[in-house]
């Protein structure tokens, strides 16, 4: 489990995250939707010891992770901020590999190859581990950085934006991956979305933020209403049923 | 079906074998002209001078006081010089800083004016140290300034690196100016293997051991260059390994500088074309980077003895201009490879 109590982060006197106590870890995909600014990321910097809280208290698995060593937490916990700008021209192989390294500490054992394999077979990247990352198109990047995170074989895996930048295609893909990543291997993925729909078809529980305050938390049905979108977002959301299934509309 | 399964896994092979093959290049060359570096000079070493004097001979002598000791230190200088520079742009995430882009070599030299100043009579060893811890504050102060410039900015870092070594410089250069120091600090710096001797290079041996540290290292640095949120996220102490790294620039820089004088262009041209060929994976970079440095500076020192043969000239000049030749052509090639 993960759990923050009371956490707070103040930029500049303005809490960006504001007395946040929440639980993650019981579902196997929870998504974290709310307008820009709404404190997401640095919700997930707090969680992934990127950034120190101002106040509270964050624990994975009951370690608290202001005080346990880092090295212990990132075989429990993996994050992969958006945005990632690698210079390094390292091959697909190499970054993945970088991934066991909590766990190898550099040297590659039998069975931190098995997790690389693994990784790369899974994310169908075999045809590209000889490649640079620079070499490689956004959507390869991207599922070449979860591979990575993947090989870091934790149990809590935090993807900020996973979509972003993403064609429709590769969108649907990396989705359907994240969902396989919980049901198949029981990780337990918390992704922030910016796509509601996307959120909505894929995910078991949808947290939503505004503000830094965590302003609603349900299942997904339950958070793709009108009446709650409109709460969170500040403009009228239409949601229709297509299908059988929720469908927000909001394109004007 | 068969050649289908066989072509994805035949391109990395070939790929290998060609590193390998330039690998062993590397190596027949680093060799090759190592022998050569022995036998250049005004005195008569040859290999048959040697063998009809033995061991008492002058040509003896000659190779155990000043050929050998040279050609070590040069080789040192070249491997040791190509990893300070390959750490460094770890720790920046930049390929365009090394010690002299940065303002380390800079703060360095500012350091053994200091030594000059007031202690004149310190051993080398207290020089190089003084150089050192100069050469650290000089990585902290980058590291500091360019947290303001942003990672994507690849051209200002170094931009920023040359504005503050060029600030440091100003300030040695007025002092030594004022206090009548600056002919002999021309002569500290220039880049020269000239006076290396058995007994005056024996420092350039720690910057060979930063080589080790570096390699023992080499994950971390790897790591590193992800970036501090990856780093985080896979367990490492950020600030401890980027610690490290300053440490193995600084003391690289000052042993460099001490002994050999400043080789400009080194640290960022071999770590290039190295990156080029295998990439940045910082294990596999090491022994490339420090085999290829070595070799630079053996052929560069090779030609400034040749020349203008009896007479030399200053290897910080023949450095200088191919190291400037080939760095405007990784210039102009990575502009084509951005879009």
């Amino acid at each position: 489990m993960i759990t923050l109590e009371g956490v707070t982060k103040r930029y500049g006197g303005q809490a960006v995250v504001d007395d946040v106590s929440i639980t993650f870890g019981s579902e196997g995909v929870t998504s974290l939707i709310g307008p820009n600014g709404a404190g997401k990321s640095t919700l997930f910097g707090l969680v992934g010891r990127l950034i120190t809280p101002d106040a509270g208290r964050l624990a994975v698995d009951g370690m608290d992770v202001a005080t346990t060593p880092s090295a212990q937490l990132a075989t429990v916990l993996a994050v992969l901020r958006q945005d990632n700008q690698v210079a390094a021209r390292l091959t697909v192989q190499d970054l993945v590999e970088f991934g066991r390294f909590p766990h190898s500490r550099g040297r590659l054992t039998v069975v931190d190859r098995e997790h690389v394999e693994r990784a790369i077979s899974y994310l169908d990247l075999g045809p590209f581990r000889q490649r640079f990352l620079d070499e490689l198109s956004g959507g390869q990047r991207q599922r070449a950085f979860i591979a990575m995170v993947l090989a870091q074989d934790t149990k809590y895996v935090l993807l900020d934006e996973p979509l972003n930048n993403l064609d429709l295609r590769h969108m649907t893909e990396i989705m359907r991956l994240v969902r396989q990543m919980a049901d198949d291997l029981g990780k337990r993925v918390v992704t922030v979305l910016h796509d509601i729909n996307f959120a909505a078809t894929w995910s078991d529980r949808i947290v939503a933020m505004r503000d830094g305050a965590v302003v609603a938390d349900a299942a997904a049905r339950d958070i793709m209403r009108p009446e709650v979108l409109a709460a969170v977002y500040d403009t009228s959301v239409d949601v229709r049923e297509i299908d059988g299934r929720p469908v927000a509309l909001y394109y004007g | 079906m068969t050649t289908l399964t066989a072509t994805p896994a035949s391109t990395p092979t070939r790929v290998r074998s060609r590193r390998t093959w330039v690998g062993v290049l590397l190596g027949v060359l680093l060799v090759g002209l190592g022998v050569t570096s022995l036998f250049v000079g005004v005195s008569d070493v040859t290999p048959a001078s040697l063998l009809a004097g033995g061991a008492e001979s002058d040509a003896a002598f000659l190779l155990a006081a000043s050929r050998i000791p040279r050609t070590v230190a040069v080789v040192l200088v070249g491997a040791s010089l190509g990893i300070a520079g390959l750490i460094l742009q770890m720790l920046v995430r930049n390929k365009f800083v090394e010690p002299s882009t940065t303002g380390v070599t800079e703060f360095a030299t500012l350091g053994t004016l200091v030594t000059m100043i007031f202690f004149p009579g310190m051993a080398v060893v207290g020089k190089m140290g003084v150089a050192a811890v100069f050469g650290l504050i000089g990585t902290w102060v980058f590291l500091r300034v360019v947290r303001f410039v942003p990672v994507r900015q690849l051209v200002l870092v170094p931009l920023v690196g040359l504005m503050l070594g060029g600030v440091v410089a100003s300030v040695t250069t007025f002092f030594a100016y004022r206090l009548d120091l600056l002919q002999s600090l021309q002569q500290w710096s220039l880049g020269s293997f000239a006076s290396v001797v058995q007994g005056r290079y024996e420092l350039v041996w720690v910057a060979g051991l930063m080589v080790v540290v570096a390699w023992i290292a080499a994950d971390r640095f790897s790591v590193i260059g992800l970036g501090e949120e990856f780093a985080t996220n896979l367990g490492l102490d950020y600030r401890r390994v980027v610690a490290i790294g300053m440490v193995v620039v600084a003391v690289i820089t000052a042993a460099v500088l001490v002994t050999a004088g400043m080789i400009p262009f080194l640290g960022l041209v071999v770590p290039n074309v190295v990156s080029l060929i295998i990439g940045d994976n910082v294990r596999r970079a090491v022994p490339w980077v420090a085999g290829l440095g070595a070799v630079f500076v053996v052929a560069c020192d090779i030609l400034a003895r040749v020349v203008r043969f009896p007479y030399e000239i200053p290897l910080s000049l023949v450095v200088g201009v191919i190291g400037a030749a080939l760095f405007l052509w990784l210039l102009l090639r990575k502009k084509s490879r951005a879009h």
